[in-house]
């Protein structure tokens, strides 16, 4: 078992661009043994997947060098091999699963032919014993009723489906080594928990050794036997994951470890007033088919949820993708057409026109999810919070928009004289302040956080949550956080709501429901999201 | 918290990041770059054409007076003559004012309607470097020594059938090709942006119905509803351009309306519908500047499709007033005077070299706008 299969040496891996070269991996060394499993850790921007790319020669040359280093694998140096040599030792030796199961597979193909080519091209196996393969293969990844899905396209699995065929596709060749880069970061919680058990499984199942990359620290814990520690193009510390996590010794690795989520959400006080209370909303998309395009049936993405939401409180939405949680938010924000009382301030504007929720668009606010698309990338930091306030108060002079700009950012911690940049020359985690900073020029009393840390880096993450943490304290802001990740919730959230395909699970608050839920999908989504277990199976699926 | 605390300043310049990244591409297109800046040397010297060919003086002194002839119409009798306007050229007020004062002409002392009533046999004449200097001054009173026989006069690319010079109309019909091409492309991209934008950003029965139309519309025989109107109506240029603009508009509703159909559901444009902000300033502000990029990138190659339509309509006489320059006129004087190439082919330069540095502009432009594009 301490046979090394792999051994990284001294890797190095350039960018040109423009005629100019920036070092995205600084002479890393690292070996994998047999059998064994290796996590690279780091942020995004760290290098990890660049690392794992330059293994079997993805990366785009001549745009990438490497200015040195070494890849053994079985003895063999990879970065001197030729391309017929990589090409044979590519899909066959060591393959790769990557964090995209949308966009990995060919949407042209059915899932038979994607995993016949596999088989056929490095082994041979046509006909009827690739399609034994095949089957044996799908059994293998957990595909219930495989046979029937043999003849599917992509877009007819779900994401956690897909994955599972994408590892299939990866272990069609019993290949020694698996490169999995983040092969969980694009699913949901209980997704997530199956497909890690799957891998852990099969890889003692093959004997196979595995170069897990990942940023999130708990996956880490739960599946690999070593660490290594990136950040900035460099291994700041590796070694045995048990002694990393009890006693990191580098700096940057305390500060990962540091970084989940904390705090205590706001207690819960009924004494406050009610905000944004809402009674039976619907939000229904019609099906329609026929000739006359008649309503045959109906999506229903909310169906009925009631909620109160006070002042100074968190309303926690949590639910997997598809469970509703962001249309019910556009819902009560009047973004979308809803059905049901919904009352604002005690005003039911459930049956405003646009025109007529425009006055009130300044006192409830909106943060998205993805820091990058909520920008207008042609505006200036200036422009997209001043924006706001050329609507609402239109009374303001140019002076004391920008004063009231620059206090907005400072607000959010950000150094106000950078406001006359543009969204590009900022961080992920910068944006999502900027977006803050947005809706909190207003003023608001209300704020939709929709998925606002998902996109982010886990340190950042925590940087957030604190930040929205403080604002609310300081301007009593109701809050309601929709999040798939149940770690920013428990910070955040006094009250929730779990949601699932448009009704509610389990509704209460916080700390009931993550002491001791009743419901059996809630129990499973605990497990999956805190513990990384895949219980309760048949509650998530129903 | 006063304002001075957080001094910090706007971006220098007028151009974004964004916009000095694409000048860099641009300018790196070197055959774009360069055609660029010979259609605007050309196009600015075509606007002085007034200065460059004309049959009156820039100045004049006369008994001590300083006259602006380009811009102000002196009557005859100013200069002892009966006419409501003064021939400058003729020999009698020639000789008067240059016995009075001086006269400073342009280069090329003909307009472009100017007849040139020296030429030495019947019209279309020949370029001057084509003869011999007895034959090119054998109809002035004088011959070779007559002070008339001089190089402004000359007809540098010879005349046409109406003994008017080559040059002048060259000049002159370049120079309204492209203010034609200009205007009727800008009208159209004005007209064509806000349907594209009202349809792709509203979608639903609006888009569906705009849609229909558009279809409608596009399918008429354009050509032959140009010639049926431009026979009922006078010619004009803004009566052709007003017919012409009725059916270009129809190019840019595609790309516009597919951007701001793609764009509406971007986040920031959510983000601005929950801040409040109203329809028109979304478009405005947030959706058309993703726009024009498709539409600047489609200017050119509009400007150059206007200019061709404009010379075929004149070529078939169904353009511009008889008398006015035009390139499609003299393309037509070129086909039937086959005896005459100096008409054809000052027609067919002037065209190519146009048309292929609108081209070059416009693949310039595309590169500059293609955000994949890297040079190296």
């Amino acid at each position: 078992m301490t046979e090394t299969l792999l051994s990284i040496r001294d890797l190095s891996v350039a960018f040109h661009q423009g005629g100019e070269t920036s070092i995205a991996v600084d002479h890393i060394s690292f070996d994998i043994r047999r059998g064994e499993t290796v996590a690279l850790v780091g942020e995004s921007g760290s290098g990890k997947s660049v690392s794992a790319n330059s293994i079997l020669k993805l990366l785009p040359y001549p745009a990438a060098s490497h200015p040195s280093g070494e890849v053994f694998f079985n003895g063999k140096d990879l970065m001197k091999a030729s391309d017929q040599e990589l090409r044979h030792v590519r899909g066959n030796d060591i393959t790769m699963i990557f964090q995209e199961p949308m966009t990995s597979l060919n949407p042209l193909h059915t899932i038979e032919q994607q995993i016949d080519e596999i088989l056929e091209l490095h082994q041979g196996i046509k006909g009827p014993a690739a399609r034994t393969r095949t089957l044996e293969l799908l059994n293998q990844v957990g595909i219930r009723e495989a046979e029937k899905r043999l003849g599917a396209y992509p877009h007819q699995l779900s994401g956690g489906q897909r994955q599972r065929v994408m590892i299939a596709m990866a272990l069609a060749n019993r290949p020694e080594l698996l490169i999995a880069d983040e092969p969980t970061t694009a699913l949901d919680v209980t997704v997530q928990a199956q497909i890690l058990e799957l891998l852990k499984s099969l890889k003692d199942e093959h004997g196979m050794s595995m170069l897990f990359i990942t940023h999130d620290l708990g996956i880490v814990r739960k599946i690999a036997d070593r660490v290594c520690v990136m950040t900035k193009g460099k291994i700041v510390e590796a070694g045995p994951t048990a002694e990393i996590f009890a006693n990191p010794q580098h700096a940057y690795t305390r500060h990962l470890l540091a970084s989940e989520p904390k705090g205590e959400p706001p207690p819960c006080d009924a004494s406050k007033p009610i905000v944004i209370e809402a009674k039976d909303v619907k939000v229904w998309f019609p099906i329609k088919a026929g000739f006359l395009r008649r309503v045959v049936d109906h999506v229903k993405a909310v169906d009925g949820i009631d909620l109160t939401l006070r002042a100074g409180q968190t309303l926690g939405v949590v639910g997997e993708s598809g469970s509703g949680k962001t249309t019910l938010g556009l819902a009560l924000t009047r973004l979308i057409s809803s059905k049901g009382r919904i009352a604002f301030v005690g005003k039911d504007i459930d049956a405003y026109s646009f025109g007529e929720m425009r006055p009130l668009r300044n006192r409830m606010q909106v943060v998205f999810q993805d820091p990058y698309g909520s920008l207008s990338p042609r505006m200036s930091i200036a422009d997209i919070i001043g924006e706001g306030l050329k609507i609402h108060e239109k009374a303001l002079t140019d002076g004391e928009r920008d004063a009231r700009v620059a206090a907005a950012l400072e607000e959010v911690g950000l150094d106000p004289s950078t406001r006359w940049r543009y969204p590009h020359e900022f961080s992920g985690g910068q944006r999502q302040r900027i977006a803050i900073a947005r809706a909190m020029v207003l003023k608001p009393q209300f704020v939709m956080l929709d998925e606002p840390t998902s996109a982010l880096d886990m340190s950042v993450q925590a940087q957030v949550v604190d930040l929205l943490r403080d604002l609310q304290r300081k301007h009593n802001l109701a809050y309601l956080f929709i999040s798939h990740d149940l770690k920013v919730v428990r910070a955040l959230a006094n009250e929730v709501i779990v949601m699932r395909m448009g009704r509610v699970v389990e509704q209460g608050p916080a700390e009931r429901i993550f002491e001791a839920p009743s419901e059996d999908y809630t129990k499973a989504l605990m497990a999956a999201a805190f513990n990384l277990e895949a219980v309760n199976l048949s509650a998530i699926r129903q | 918290m006063s304002t001075v605390a957080y001094a910090g300043t706007p971006e220098k310049g007028w151009l974004t990041p964004i916009g000095r990244r694409r000048w860099q591409n641009f300018k790196a297109n070197r055959r774009g770059y360069w055609s660029f800046w010979i259609f605007l040397v050309l196009f600015g010297l075509s606007l002085c054409a007034e200065f460059i060919a004309n049959d009156k003086p820039i100045v004049a002194s006369y008994k001590g007076e300083l006259l602006f002839p380009v811009f102000v119409n002196y009557p005859e009798e100013k200069f002892g003559g009966f006419l409501a306007e003064t021939d400058f050229r003729s020999d009698f007020i020639r000789d008067e004012i240059e016995a009075n004062g001086w006269m400073v002409w342009p280069p090329i002392r003909y307009s472009y309607q100017t007849v040139n009533s020296n030429i030495p046999h019947s019209a279309p004449t020949p370029p001057f470097w084509l003869m011999s200097e007895e034959e090119r001054c054998s109809a002035y009173p004088l011959g070779a020594d007559d002070p008339g026989c001089m190089l402004g006069n000359m007809n540098w690319l010879g005349t046409d059938d109406q003994a008017r010079d080559v040059t002048a109309r060259m000049i002159y019909g370049f120079r309204i090709s492209v203010l034609f091409g200009l205007a009727l492309t800008i009208a159209s991209a004005v007209i064509g942006v806000s349907a594209g934008a009202v349809q792709g950003y509203f979608g639903g029965w609006t888009d569906l119905l705009f849609q229909r139309f558009i279809e409608i519309w596009s399918s008429m025989p354009v050509l032959y509803i140009l010639l049926i109107i431009a026979a009922i109506l006078p010619p004009g240029f803004f009566i052709l351009l007003g017919i012409m603009l009725l059916f270009s508009w129809v190019g840019f509703v595609g790309v516009v309306r597919a951007e701001f159909l793609r764009a509406r559901n971007f986040e920031y444009v959510n983000a601005a519908r929950a801040l409040g902000v109203g329809n028109g300033t979304i478009m405005y502000r947030h959706l058309l500047p993703n726009a024009m990029v498709a539409t600047l990138t489609f200017l050119p190659f509009i400007l150059s499709g206007s200019i061709t339509t404009l010379t075929s309509l004149d070529f078939l006489g169904f353009g511009m007033p008889p008398g006015s320059a035009s390139l499609g006129e003299m393309i037509a004087q070129g086909k039937s005077n086959l005896q005459a190439p100096w008409l054809g082919l000052t027609a067919f330069f002037a065209m190519s070299i146009m048309l292929s540095l609108l081209i070059f502009v416009g693949e310039a432009t595309r590169d500059a706008f293609d955000p994949r594009k890297t040079f190296r």
